[in-house]
């Protein structure tokens, strides 16, 4: 009997009180219909009754007493019906609350799944298999087709297409080579590779992760612990009702209704079901959120900060504009990327990957070439002398840049960087460069403007000219240029007071300090930086910018349940107090009730697991 | 001194938690106890010398849930 498991007590008891309802209701056997119920009420409430007194021994009073008391209660007055259908009604409630919490809880074990399970490593120069755990730092591990990387290493060997969704959340599979890193947890879609071990077991990114999601789950949120107080109160304040009613109308059921539904059981769930499904949510979407405290600081900040341009832009330049005065375009271009043929210099690679793209490869060079540090390149293309550079240079050698000087100023204070190219008797053009928005930025402005961040403004080191240009081009609302790392933190500061709560994004590494002084620190491209995954408020793993409209327009969708979820339980608890008290609610019915909301305050939460960004 | 984390039956209610780590905190020998409802995990820090993790265990199951393993 004390055996049974927990779904067989639900049955039992069911098929009992269903038969006990018939016979209720067809037969005058009325002892028969009362054995009935009370074998219901002994399968269904033998657990609740272990539980209740198990705990009373700590002098704690939990659910589990108020409803043994209210079923004990019930048949002292001879209720049997009413015992037998609490004490089933209950049961039914915890064995379905528990399978349903268990799918907002789902996202995590789907992601243990991903965990590898065997490791290939060279022993002695012979392969052998063995368990992720046994694999050490150094170690040489291959990897085949469909094959999971146990380890966090460094590709030696091979080529492969690996699928990094088990870190990033993203499932295009990325091209690997050596001197690549690779992730414990990812697959290698097509290809084969020979990793040495950099991180094994606990130590690598993807348990990392894991454990993190696990913590943060249970990370409350202040919403929570005010609920958690509230019911500290609302329970036995409702006994102390029970007891006053009792004395003074002698209203037994009424009183036992009472204790049943003392417990505000979907309140105190709200807030925990929403938060864990929409971490878990977020954990599957390359988005670590740590805790339901952050989950609910990020749904309601009303600025979205950038760290630094790079996060906006490529981080690369790139050719924007090229101007030319009495030769082609084209010829321009040219010219100056056989003059910058042997140039390392980021802004003559520009130059160069511009020309190829729209001339197809160079095959020329310059007769030679001299370059001038800080000034430009002086090279020799064809017999003639090219000057390719910055006003310096064509002022060392007396060439007038009067023509162009009004041109130039205007390109720089777009943020351009304008290269001069001309030969000894003129200039021949001005071609202009600059660091390029990355094409998802636009959206990405777009999108979180919608989903309710009042001001975007941008935090940078960059020069004013540069800013404003970038800004400009992504509808930033305002923009900081030429700051130190303390007055990121004054300024954010100020926008706080401005605006309200305060989201910053950055890379993690460099800019910890202002993420650490946002109320919502948020790291990008964190999966494998130490720092970013351990001081960020929000992870995002890749460095894909969806992430952080999924990770905004998430937190807000978990609020929001939140919030559906605690008006629905106060409004419920409070008709049910009500119904209770004009006696229109019974004990089974108040019981019914009870659970029947605890239930869809789960189910609703259950429904953000699906939330998506686009 | 040890920490142990025992993984019980899926929590339901988190009055539960109140319970079981009122529970555990009366439990002499244990000195810090924390349980976690989302993961359904109890973290005990107990002194070895006064009190067992079997008696831990039962202390948690004499409450009414099961506990499916340790570590």
């Amino acid at each position: 009997m004390a055996g049974l498991s927990k779904l067989r007590r639900v049955q039992i008891s069911g098929v009992l009180v269903a038969l006990a309802f018939v016979f209720k209701n067809t037969s005058e056997l009325t002892a028969i219909t009362n054995l009935i119920m009370l074998a219901a009420t002994v399968v269904a409430g033998t657990p609740i009754l272990k539980r209740a007194v198990g705990a009373l021994k700590y002098k704690i009073l939990g659910i589990d007493a108020l409803v043994s008391i209210a079923v004990i209660g019930a048949l002292a007055i001879g209720e049997y019906w009413e015992a037998a259908a609490v004490t089933f009604l209950f049961m039914l409630g915890d064995y379905l609350e528990a399978r349903t919490i268990e799918k907002t809880r789902s996202s995590i074990k789907a992601l243990l799944e991903l965990a590898p399970d065997t490791a290939r490593v060279l022993r002695d120069g012979a392969e052998v298999e063995v368990s992720p755990d046994e694999v050490v730092a150094g170690d040489v591990v291959i990897i085949r087709p469909g094959e999971k990387i146990p380890v966090d290493g460094t590709v030696l060997e091979g080529t492969a297409y690996v699928n990094q969704a088990a870190i990033t959340g993203e499932s295009i599979p990325l091209s690997k080579q050596p001197e690549d890193n690779v992730f414990s947890g990812t697959i290698i879609e097509s290809g084969y590779l020979k990793v040495r071990a950099d991180r094994v077991g606990e130590d690598t990114t993807f348990a990392r992760i894991l454990q993190m999601v696990e913590e943060a789950q249970d990370k409350k949120a202040e919403t929570q612990k005010f609920l958690e107080r509230f019911s500290r109160y609302y329970t036995p304040s409702i006994i102390v009702l029970a007891a006053l009613i009792y004395l003074f109308s002698r209203d037994l059921v009424l009183a036992l209704t009472l204790l049943v539904i003392a417990c505000p059981g979907a309140l105190v769930i709200s807030a925990p079901v929403s938060i864990v499904a929409g971490i878990g949510n977020g954990a599957r979407h390359g988005v670590l959120i740590k805790g339901g405290e952050i989950m609910e600081k990020l749904g309601k900040s009303k600025v979205l900060a950038f760290d630094k341009t790079g996060t906006l832009t490529v981080g690369k330049p790139a050719v924007t504009k090229v101007k030319a005065y009495n030769i082609g375009e084209k010829e321009l271009l040219r010219l100056a990327a056989i003059g910058e043929s042997y140039s390392e210099h980021p802004l003559g690679r520009a130059i160069i990957e511009q020309a190829e793209r729209e001339l197809g490869p160079l095959t020329e060079t310059p007769d030679e070439a001299e370059l001038i540090t800080g000034h430009g390149l002086k090279a020799v293309i064809g017999g003639e002398t090219i000057l390719i550079g910055n006003r310096k240079l064509f002022a060392d050698h007396n060439v007038s840049l009067a023509g162009v000087e009004a041109y130039l100023a205007g390109e720089e204070a777009k943020g351009q960087t304008a290269i001069i190219v001309g030969n000894l008797s003129g200039v021949l053009g001005v071609i202009s460069i600059a660091d390029t928005v990355r094409e998802d930025a636009k959206a990405l402005i777009d999108t979180v403007k919608r989903l309710g961040i009042a001001k975007i403004a941008m935090l940078t080191g960059d020069n004013p000219g540069t800013a404003k240009s970038i800004s400009d081009q992504l509808g930033i609302d305002e923009y900081y240029a030429e700051l130190l790392p303390q007055d990121k933190v004054r300024i954010l500061n100020e926008l706080r007071t401005r605006y309200g709560a305060v989201a910053m994004v950055g890379d993690g590494v460099n800019d910890a300090p202002a993420l650490a002084s946002a109320d919502v620190g948020i790291a990008i491209g964190g999966a494998g930086t130490d720092v970013a995954m351990e001081t960020a408020d929000v992870v995002l793993m890749s460095a894909q910018l969806k992430q952080l409209a999924h990770a905004i327009g998430l937190s807000r969708a978990t609020v929001r349940n939140l919030k559906q979820n605690i008006v629905f339980a106060l409004i419920v608890a409070g008709l049910l107090l009500a119904g209770v008290l004009v006696k229109t609610v019974n004990l089974s019915f108040g019981m019914l009730i009870h659970e029947a909301n605890v239930l869809l305050v789960i189910v609703n939460a259950v429904r953000l697991l699906g939330y998506s960004a686009d | 001194m040890t920490t142990k984390t025992y993984q019980l039956e899926t929590l339901t209610c988190p009055s539960c938690l109140a319970k079981i780590e009122g529970a555990l905190k009366k439990t002499a020998g244990v000195i810090e106890s924390e349980v976690l409802f989302n993961s359904s995990k109890a973290k005990v820090t107990f002194d070895e010398t006064v009190v067992s993790s079997e008696e831990i265990r039962k202390t948690i199951e004499a409450l009414g849930y099961k506990v499916l393993g340790e570590k």
